[in-house]
């Protein structure tokens, strides 16, 4: 089927739950008059990135106000959005829900929480257990939170799962100013996207942020990324934008069809060989 | 040398960017600066002016009676060529009232001092206009702690503190900053005489070469001099890096609760904004 993403590549204030939630409603809205049929927000949408301390203070637990607030918006239009997630034994996350049809349909907490450079978040996240697959009125889609794409199992195992589309919300510091026209992290994102899209025969919308936080800038650059691996829609590099991108149903059948690597990917062997090397490993 | 080659406008896309997010979420549309009449300060204005407009933009030349006078008449070239407010105080009877008290102060405590008494005046025109201080100090000063802690150091936000002043060169070449201030040689003037290339005893050039492939690249000392570099410039300026590193931090806490600020206590500054 034929249908729009738009890609919300907002500038959430740190720390301000009832700012951002009313930045993700007009956006929201902003889609529904737009006639999108999903809309897309960036990882930590509701809060913020650089939040430290502030994790326990603006996690939401699946049955908060606000969760049901997007629920019933979810009524008119599909929405991924990344937000903290708090557990009932009090472990709080870095999770994107997926919410259609007024029901939450997927909750992905981020595996990969980077812990390097200027990252500092497995101090005070804890970390996902699974990356999986779910069913959507625009066929089966995977989640991922932005470090996650960068370990490339992660939409391995959801194509595997059956994933035809995979969305990957993003709070992406730009860095790596050079003589390059673009920015060094934007660079290496933009081949990240394209190529996973290639090589899994997938769709990809990437949704980035923009902003800064203490002096961290967010580039933005959002993307749709058709399955043969070609940009087809992009917002503004570190200006906040709405990308509208119109996704045409009939590409993923073609391209499938031209190039079948998903159809002849080998599970079984896959799953051998990684068994072999985590028993030799002595994992 | 590819690696300190920048993208200008880029560059310039995201200072300018910093400068107007970082004031505006504070509240407040204005910036404060002090205009010495070099290249730093002169390229703070004008990316300051690009971010808030030039009427938001408030800089004071603050020379004292031994600064050269063509450092002033610089300042107020680039202040008239932006357009933006520009004041000129004599801090000569501040600093002359109080080392009537210890005559004997040698050049760099006197140095110091003015350096001080420009933050108080900047930080009590920033309250007067309703603006942020901005800071002046490139990556290269920060990093070999050329600079004075309280002092020019100090600011609310500094705009260049990530860029080596070779990228300050190409960035102002790229802004128009005035040529006059682009070419010549840097100077703390703090007084008569002095450059910061022979009071460093090596040029910024040669400096950021080190220090790029250094910090940015993390190469080791054996890399380093395999790269070409001396063995005694390379000490040289480590010792630099790590005996300044008190500088670039705040002051320790001594801990003996269980969150103590900044340590277990951890919050961004642009906590809820």
């Amino acid at each position: 089927m034929d249908f729009t993403v738009a890609l919300a590549q907002i500038k959430p204030k740190l720390g301000c739950l009832d700012d951002n939630m009313a930045l993700a409603e007009a956006a929201i809205e902003k889609g529904v008059a737009a006639g999108a049929d999903l809309v897309v927000f960036p990882e930590l949408a509701l809060t913020g990135y650089f939040l430290k301390d502030l994790v326990p203070e603006v996690a939401l637990r699946l049955d908060s106000p606000q969760m049901e607030k997007l629920k019933k918006l979810s009524e008119r239009i599909s929405i991924a959005i990344g937000f903290v997630e708090v557990s009932t034994d009090f472990r709080f996350f870095n999770s994107a829900v997926y919410l259609e049809g007024g029901e939450i349909r997927h909750v992905h907490r981020k595996v990969y929480l980077p812990t390097y450079g200027l990252f500092d978040e497995q101090r005070y996240m804890a970390r996902g257990e699974r990356f999986r697959a779910f069913d959507t009125r625009f066929g089966r889609i995977g989640m991922l939170i932005c470090e996650d794409m960068w370990h490339l199992s992660a939409p391995y195992i959801l194509a595997m799962d059956g994933a035809m589309t995979l969305i990957c919300l993003s709070s992406s510091p730009g860095r790596g100013v050079t003589e390059s026209e673009g920015l060094g992290s934007a660079a290496a994102w933009q081949k990240l996207t394209t190529t996973t899209a290639m090589f899994l025969n997938c769709r990809v919308f990437y949704c980035n942020r923009v902003g800064y936080e203490d002096g961290i800038n967010f580039w933005g650059g959002s993307e749709a990324i058709s399955p043969s691996g070609e940009m087809t829609d992009r917002g503004a590099i570190l200006e906040e934008d709405f990308v509208l991108a119109k996704v045409d149903g009939g590409a993923l059948r073609r391209e499938r069809i031209f190039s079948p690597m998903m159809r002849d990917e080998n599970l079984a062997i896959t799953v051998k060989e990684l068994k072999r090397i985590d028993r030799e490993k002595g994992c | 040398m590819g690696g300190l080659t920048v993208n200008t406008k880029l560059l310039r896309q995201i200072l300018v960017g910093f400068v107007r997010d970082e004031v505006y979420k504070v509240g407040v549309r204005k910036g404060v600066l002090g205009l010495s009449g070099g290249i730093d300060s002169a390229l703070v204005a004008y990316i300051a002016a690009e971010a808030l407009g030039p009427e938001n933009v408030h800089a004071y030349c603050m020379p004292y009676r031994t600064s050269n006078p063509e450092s002033e008449a610089h300042a107020r070239l680039v202040a008239e060529s932006l357009g933006i407010n520009f004041k000129v105080i004599e801090i000569t009877p501040m600093i002359d009232a109080y080392f009537t008290l210890t005559p004997d102060a040698d050049n760099m405590r006197r140095g110091n001092k003015m350096a001080r008494e420009r933050m108080t005046i900047l930080y009590d025109h920033s309250a007067a206009v309703g603006g942020l201080v901005l800071g002046t100090s490139n990556k290269t000063e920060l990093l070999l702690g050329y600079g004075t802690l309280h002092g020019d150091m100090a600011s609310a936000l500094n705009p260049i503190g990530d860029i080596y002043k070779s990228q300050v060169w190409a960035l102002s070449e790229a802004m128009e900053v005035p040529r006059e201030v682009i070419e010549k040689k840097p100077s703390a003037d703090l007084w008569a005489g002095q450059t910061d290339e022979q009071e460093l005893g090596f040029t910024y050039r040669e400096a950021d070469e080190l220090l790029y492939r250094m910090v940015d690249q993390r190469m080791s000392r054996e890399e380093l001099v395999a790269a070409g570099f001396d063995a005694q410039f390379i000490d040289n300026v480590h010792k630099k890096v790590q005996g300044s590193h008190f500088k670039r931090r705040l002051p320790i806490i001594a801990k003996v609760s269980n969150r103590t600020i900044d340590r277990d206590f951890r919050y961004a500054r642009d906590w809820g904004k």
